[in-house]
């Protein structure tokens, strides 16, 4: 078998264990590749666990860019005895096995397919190091040495990160570029390389940052206003709060006094959580909470509230596997319709969909406003794919003439101008009505808030005129909001396409990268990338102009392509499923070949339409 | 309920506060509960001691949950704005809206199926935070919307109106809150107005957590023999260990009492509270020794009334949370938004 050889096009795998201090020193390398102008895409793949079990970096080089996850294992550094026999059987034929070989291993342990590479990784940390703790934690900068020989990573460019990382430590500097010297010297001096996979310096990187999901979403918040977040530790949502935290401390603080200008509450249970921030609300400040599927569900009775109540509540949904035994390390994109309609009575809920950290700082920022413009819960969709990975993407951009769109809200001076209010009056004919503040004036513009057993001036009724108009009024406002949501992208084909492709949020650079491999087969499709719920009236069309539309999407049950039907009376056979679903991320091997054999399929008259 | 229409007009003689406000101003709604409702006491015990505290009724926020209880916020301070949230989820939305303004005065109204049973976590964890509000339990150990069913305060023993006896242990929504950290600790009964009066007051005064619960009898499931909660029954059993009085400025105790009975508290606000004791050995300010008090004579089927337990300097969540003077909901974009100068250094140290 021929060793694999690729440029700047690869995947390193890294096999690990849990606690072991193996991240950071990951980090590093695909940061190093980074620096060196090549673009990476790092996911990490790990248990609902905190010390001792296995955990997985894989890091996909690619200097085109393609950010999704690629499948397959190119290089495995196998680092943990306990998963190494299931490691070694994923590497590619002519792929390459690095691994410490301080102890002998029995060849059956092996392929003949791969190549082999062993460093005595122990043997060379405890010859230097006596202190347990630091032969594990160097172990790791010492195998990053080895394999920046192996793969041609400049070593100015991880000593660089080093010192960045150890900045104002400078006792744990030195130690640490010992250590990668010690695994490049030995790497120099012992193996043979560089190995058929290399690194090579390139410039497509460029402006972009390296961020995680959950990190940009906090400051969108942040930059949003948002200035109470009220949460309960969920995986995989829970860096969100403490992300906002630490940028509040940071950005937050009145120079002057040395006071909090935001309020973070760890609550009781998610639906404490939700009904701080309905409160917080209520009373106008902005409020959001960070949740994950099964928060959502406690959080149902809450946002009905929310909804017929009219009050502003910004979710951050990071979506995960499952029920609360899950799979809450795994990613999905499965609670769709669970937030889209939480909740009793008819109720509809607006969701936005990011494809990477950039627009969950955005959309973050712009939910908040959406939560005050149209009051009413908003949610932003990200899963744990965006949320826990770091993953490159345009700068971050504010404007600074942007001023909070607080909604419409009726201040002392409207009421005392003679200004008519009626909490639920629709004045403007969109459907949304004025609010006061608590507190706003002696005599003026006070009402009892409540669910839907009211009048267009919040007196409590039990009248069906009543309800009714309360109840079409919200319609009115949903269809307010369809103009008011980030729009669809659309990316045509090169030449006219009769098949379009449906998608949103996580799936996007996978899908980017597929419709490239699919237009090279000779398969023209057009792409709509969907931004948020409710659909603007692009989408139907989008369907209406294409013999069939593939809906792409990470569950079972194909959540997007029910609400399509459900909300555009979309014919099901217009609207065929791709589903992937197993926890891991979705893969542009994965979408080409399903659409391939869809359409190869169909030109058979094989099916008709809908195809699990 | 009663169909009476309220007059609209004010009788001139009707006496103003220091606000220049008539007890009118603090009503609201006509009242929807039964005739003789416990409530409907507790409802105009508020809006006296609202009138006598001269509190803008705008600057009061009301919160509730769901029940009898809940819906009474409608039917007093008719200005101020009042949330009905949901089933015992009210401490959490109050937290949420004291976050976002610390300069209202926060009332939440609640019943002791909301606060002892669905909503038993969120009244603990509210007491913990040292939120600053008054909270109520209108308390009268039985669900009254949906027909008489027991609820989680019924003693032990006590019989429904159709005489099934109740086989579980009574929480002591009392008793839990002093455990919990409230920081001003009430029990008061709806047929006694004089007593309620000022423990509200105190309350509305205290800057922490204050709860106060109320036995309120509910005439139509639960006054009969054999009830715990029925009119009779509390005023053959009140164990009133105190009764409260307020000083502007210090005044000399009075000799209407015997020595060593009237004790002057110091709230944190600097307003004095006389407190005249009815049991000489009962202690205010000693939490232990009050828990032992409460307890001890629970188990005498007394129910101890009064001000149970106050903190003079009490913590609060704001403090907790060293938030800003200015409400939360008042700062805009120039105060919150760190801008793009700063964003671009973000993005400079994430690549």
């Amino acid at each position: 078998m021929k060793p694999i050889t690729a440029v700047n096009d690869f995947v390193v795998k890294f096999a690990n264990v849990n606690g072991s201090g193996s991240a950071s020193a990951n980090e590093m390398f695909a940061k190093s590749i980074l620096r060196m102008g090549v673009p990476v895409s790092p996911r990490n793949i790990f248990p609902s666990n905190i010390q001792g079990l296995p955990t997985w970096y894989e890091v996909r080089v690619t200097e085109k860019g393609w950010l999704g996850r690629r499948g397959g294992v190119d290089l495995m550094v196998a680092m943990n005895p306990q998963t190494w026999d299931n490691d070694v059987k994923e590497i590619e034929p002519g792929g390459y096995l690095f691994y410490d070989n301080s102890k002998p291993l029995p060849a059956s342990k092996f392929r003949e397919d791969i190549t082999v590479i062993g460093i005595p990784l122990t043997t060379l940390c405890n010859s230097t190091y006596d202190d347990p703790r630091q032969r594990q934690l160097f172990k790791n900068i010492i195998y990053i040495g080895a394999l920046s020989i192996l793969l041609e990573i400049e070593e100015e460019s991880i000593v660089q990160l080093i010192g960045e990382q150890y900045k104002g430590k400078e006792k744990l500097l030195a130690p640490n570029v010992n250590a990668l010297r010690i695994g490049r010297k030995y790497a120099e001096e012992n193996l043979q390389h560089p190995i058929g996979l290399r690194v090579k310096r390139a410039d497509n990187v460029g402006k972009r940052i390296f961020i995680e999901g959950n990190n940009a979403a906090a400051l969108g918040a942040v930059y949003g206003g948002a200035t109470v977040c009220a949460w309960y530790p969920i995986t995989p949502s829970s860096s969100v709060a403490e992300a906002f935290q630490r940028h509040c401390q940071k950005f937050r603080v009145d120079p002057d006094t040395q006071q909090n200008r935001f309020a973070i509450v760890q609550a009781e249970d998610e639906i404490a959580s939700i009904g701080m921030v309905v409160g917080a609300g209520w009373n106008g400040a902005r409020a959001f909470t960070a949740t994950s599927g099964p928060g959502v569900s406690l959080m149902t009775e809450f946002l009905g509230l929310a909804y017929f109540a009219e009050i502003p509540v910004t979710i951050i949904n990071v979506q995960r596997g499952g029920p609360s035994t899950g799979m809450p390390t795994r990613t999905q994109q499965a609670d769709l319709i669970s937030s889209a309609y939480a909740s009793h009575g008819d109720t509809k809920h607006i969701l936005l969909f990011p494809e990477d950290p950039k627009e969950c700082f955005e959309q973050a920022a712009a939910a908040l406003d959406l939560a005050d413009r149209l009051q009413t819960p908003v949610f932003l969709m990200t899963d744990l794919d965006i949320g826990m990975n770091q993953r490159l993407c345009e700068p971050l951009e504010w404007d600074d003439s942007r001023s909070y769109d607080r909604g419409k809200v009726m201040t002392r001076e409207m009421l005392d101008e003679g200004r008519d209010f009626g909490r639920y009056l629709d004045v403007d004919g969109d459907g949304i009505p004025y609010r006061t503040y608590p507190g706003t004036h002696p005599t003026l513009g006070g009402y009892f808030t409540r669910g839907t057993t009211k009048n267009a001036r919040a007196t409590y009724s039990e009248q069906g005129p009543d309800y009714l108009y309360n109840m079409h009024r919200l319609q009115q406002k949903w269809h307010t909001a369809k103009g008011l949501m980030p729009q669809p992208v659309l990316r045509k084909a090169g030449k006219p396409a009769r098949t379009g492709v449906l998608y949103y949020g996580s799936t996007s650079p996978a899908m980017s990268e597929a419709v490239v491999e699919l237009e090279a087969q000779g398969m023209a499709v057009d792409l709509l990338r969907l931004r948020a719920f409710p659909f603007p009236d692009s989408v139907l069309d989008f369907i209406m102009e294409h013999e069939r539309v593939f809906v792409v999407e990470q569950n079972r049950d194909g959540q997007l392509r029910t609400m399509l039907m459900n909300e555009l009376e979309v014919d099901p056979a217009r609207v065929i499923p791709i589903l992937h679903y197993d926890g891991t991320p979705i893969t542009a091997r994965f979408i080409t070949q399903a659409i391939a054999e869809m359409i190869k399929a169909l030109h058979l008259g094989q099916i008709s339409g809908k195809v699990a | 309920m009663t169909y009476l229409a309220k007059p609209k007009l004010h009788h001139p003689s009707m006496l103003t506060n220091a606000r220049g406000f008539t007890r009118r101003d603090y009503e609201g709604r006509i009242s929807t509960l039964c005739a003789g409702c416990g409530h409907d006491s507790i409802s105009a015990a508020i809006i006296q001691a609202c009138w006598e505290e001269d509190i803008e009724p705008h600057r009061v926020a009301k919160l509730s949950g769901i029940g009898c209880s809940s819906k009474t916020p409608d039917y007093f301070l008719g200005n101020s704005h009042g949330f009905n949230t949901v089933h015992g989820r009210m401490p959490s939305v109050l937290t949420g809206a004291n976050l976002a303004n610390r300069n209202l005065l926060y009332l939440g109204i609640s019943g002791d199926g909301d606060s002892a049973s669905i909503g038993l976590g969120q009244f603990a964890h509210l007491m913990r935070r040292g939120v600053n509000m008054t909270y109520m339990c209108e308390n009268n150990g039985v669900y009254g919307l949906t027909k008489g069913q027991f609820s989680a305060t019924a003693d032990k023993g006590s019989a429904s109106k159709k005489g099934v006896a109740n086989m579980d242990a009574p929480l002591d929504t009392v008793s839990l809150a002093l455990l919990m950290g409230a920081t001003f600790v009430a029990r008061g009964f709806s047929g006694d107005k004089g007593q309620l009066v000022p423990l509200i007051r105190a309350a509305l005064r205290h800057q922490g957590s204050a709860f106060i619960d109320v036995i309120s009898p509910c005439v139509a499931f639960n006054n009969h023999a054999g009830s715990t909660k029925s009119y009779d029954y509390v005023r053959a059993h009140n164990e009133a260990v105190n009764f409260l009085d307020f000083i502007e400025g210090r005044e000399e105790i009075t000799t209407d009492y015997a020595p060593g009975t009237a004790v002057d508290v110091t709230q944190h606000d600097g307003s004095v509270i006389r407190l005249h004791k009815a049991s000489a050995d009962y202690d205010a300010t000693d939490k232990v020794a009050a828990m032992n008090y409460i307890q001890s004579h629970q188990a005498k089927g007394e129910i101890v009334t009064g001000l149970l337990y106050m903190e003079s300097n009490p913590s609060d969540i704001h403090r907790n949370l060293n938030t800003v003077e200015q409400p939360l909901n008042s700062l805009g974009a120039r105060e919150l938004c760190p801008g793009s100068a700063m964003l671009e250094k973000i993005n400079n140290s994430l690549r």
